[in-house]
């Protein structure tokens, strides 16, 4: 019998603690996915922030650490520094990245430490409660933004690639989407590209995965899909921002 | 090996290197930048990984990092980064990970100024992040001495999985000593299989410090109380001066204030006042049983610091208060001279000899 879909062995059997719903589960298996087909497991370390995802540790099959808030690019980097045969990647939410942690990911992107980061943007702290992050959109209800997002109040939230692509040394960074079959295939191409460039040496690899809260939201995992696109993806356009791979000949930079 | 004439800092820089610390994470702080400078030279020499990180805060999250890979690793910084890197020590408690942190202490609080003080010590002995843990804490007196704890505290730091911090200030950094870097022999050290470097042929490895079950959580905490214990037990270091001779005070001292209250107890020799040192090398664990020995025929105990008397705390716990505890210091990075200290001495025997 021919198998044609199964548990990825970099994934832990091991059922996670996520809302119905979450779209961190997909994330999880994508990177799973990218580690198996390079073949990387044996030598991989995973680092998992504090947020949702605090656990991560748990869901996968190979070494973790677990990391202080925003600091898992400065735990990577020492990891990458002192071993720089071993795979690393950070996994982090956007209050993890985006807020507490962003002195520790522009230096780590523009050092161009050779590790990747899949940043999981969905608008909203989770694990505390729904809270506003830097990437809460406009107008958007939050615990601690009860009457909506205020820009005049607090600004506009902050686009990661973005912010990261105006630096010159990063290798590749890209926004995907979790929230259809059509956007998780894109995002699995990027996520695979990104741990092969970091396995190939080529440097900083950043992967933002869009994403749902429907708890947090106070919505249905369904509607949460489509507030994600409707609200989210105008604002923080799904595309590639920076490739190290020269463009090639049938479509440019993002071929796929 | 001769005798090379160096400054503490860079003496502290190489024989970190000899002792195979191999991977260094920095920030620039003044008065400790020059190890910095030196490694920053010395490190692509022999083949290891030199590092300026964004932030003392991202620094100590290198270690955490580094360490947690099974890489020998370290750091230096003096006392507004080290207030920075507090966060990740007590994670790197937490997670039972070995790396050494070298303290060039500042006057402070605040910014304060670049001279030599000791008002970190209790930072650095009673925790300085949050939660129940310790570190191990060397205090030289000399750049010799703090070339020779540099093994012994990456050694400690892998024999107890904890961080070991070297307590220098600003006087053992800057100022120039003749040196000699001895090969220091040590029992072989467990090997690191808990750490995260690649599960090839085991089971995952996961380096962490969440605990959200509290039975877990009061476990760790036990074992790690049980490993401070250890340390209190195999670990106390310290020096006596003078104390093998009848003397009416003893001074309790670490650092650069030991080697004034020595010349103090040379001078009061002279005019026949005789005085004994105990000069703590480990600050945690404290020479608690011998300073209650030594303390015994004393009159009274005099804590030296430049501090407002930190120390003074931990001499009085260990003693009970059975003898009066003095305690005569300088802050602000100004340091107290052998003939203030010896008139403390004087003017104490004399307001003692006027209570009686």
């Amino acid at each position: 019998m021919q198998t044609i879909f199964k548990r990825p062995e970099a994934l832990a059997v091991q059922p996670t603690h996520y809302c119905p719903g979450c779209t961190h589960g997909i994330a999880h298996r994508l990177i799973a996915e990218a580690i198996d087909e390079l073949g990387l497991r044996e030598r991989t370390v995973g680092i998992a922030p504090v947020g949702c995802s605090v656990l991560a540790f748990n869901y996968f099959n190979f070494d973790f650490q677990q990391a202080s808030h925003g600091r898992a690019p400065a735990v990577a980097t020492g990891i990458k520094r002192g071993r720089p045969d071993l795979v690393v990647f950070t996994y982090q939410g956007d209050g993890d990245l985006a807020s507490i942690g962003m002195a520790e990911i522009i230096h780590a992107a523009n050092r161009g430490e050779k590790f990747t980061v899949v940043f999981i943007n969905n608008a909203i702290y989770g694990m505390t409660g729904g809270q506003m992050a830097p990437t809460t959109m406009p107008g958007q209800v939050t615990s601690t933004s009860p009457f909506g997002r205020k820009t005049d109040d607090v600004g506009f939230p902050i686009r990661m690639c973005e912010l990261l692509s105006s630096l010159r040394t990063p290798a590749f960074i890209e926004r995907v989407s979790l929230s259809s079959p059509k956007h998780i295939i894109r995002a699995r191409k990027a996520i695979l590209k990104a741990f092969r460039y970091q396995s190939e040496g080529r440097g900083f690899s950043f992967v933002e995965c869009l994403s749902t809260c429907p708890t947090n939201w106070g919505v249905t995992p369904l509607k949460a899909l489509e507030w994600l696109e409707e609200h989210m993806m105008p604002y923080y356009p799904v595309q590639n921002f920076k490739d190290f791979e020269p463009a090639t000949p049938e479509g440019g930079k993002d071929a796929d | 090996m001769a005798k090379v004439l160096m400054k503490g800092n860079e003496a502290i820089a190489e024989s970190g290197i000899r002792a195979g610390g191999l991977c260094y994470f920095c920030y620039p702080i003044t008065p400790q930048s020059e190890v910095a400078e030196y490694l920053s030279r010395r490190m692509p020499e022999v083949g290891g990984a030199f590092l300026q990180g964004e932030s003392e805060v991202a620094v100590s999250n290198m270690l955490y990092g580094a360490a947690g890979a099974g890489v020998r690793c370290w750091t230096t910084s003096s006392s507004p980064g080290i207030s920075l890197m507090m966060e990740a020590l007590s994670y790197i408690a937490a997670a039972e990970l070995p790396c050494v942190i070298v303290n060039i202490v500042r006057a402070g609080p605040g910014l304060g100024g670049i001279l030599p003080s000791q008002g970190d010590y209790r930072q650095a002995v009673k925790g300085g992040g949050h939660g129940d843990y310790r570190c191990l804490v060397y205090a030289p007196s000399s750049v010799q001495e703090a070339v020779d704890l540099m093994p012994l505290a990456f050694d400690r730091a892998d024999r107890y999985r904890n961080p070991v911090l070297i307590i220098g200030d600003g006087m053992i950094g800057q100022m120039m000593e003749p040196v000699e870097f001895r090969e220091q022999e040590f029992p072989s050290l467990p090997e690191k299989n808990w750490a995260t470097d690649g599960c090839k042929g085991r089971k995952p490895n996961v380096v962490n410090s969440l605990y959200l079950n509290p039975v877990e959580e009061e476990q760790l905490n036990r074992k790690l109380g049980e490993k401070y214990a250890r340390m209190e037990r195999d670990e106390v270091m310290f020096e006596e001066f003078n104390t093998g001779k009848p003397y009416r005070a003893l001074f309790v001292a670490y650092g650069t204030t030991a080697r004034i209250c020595k010349t103090a107890i040379k001078k009061l020799a002279e005019e026949g006042i005789d005085v004994a040192l105990l000069r703590p090398i480990t600050l945690f664990p404290f020479p608690s049983e011998r300073l209650n020995e030594l303390a015994e025929p004393a009159e009274f105990l005099l804590s030296v610091e430049m501090s407002m008397g930190q120390m003074l705390e931990d001499i009085r716990l260990a003693t009970c208060c059975r003898k009066p505890v003095h305690f005569y210091g300088r802050q602000g990075g100004l340091v107290p001279s052998p003939e203030e200290v010896a008139d403390e001495v004087k003017r104490l025997l004399g307001s003692a000899k006027g209570d009686r």
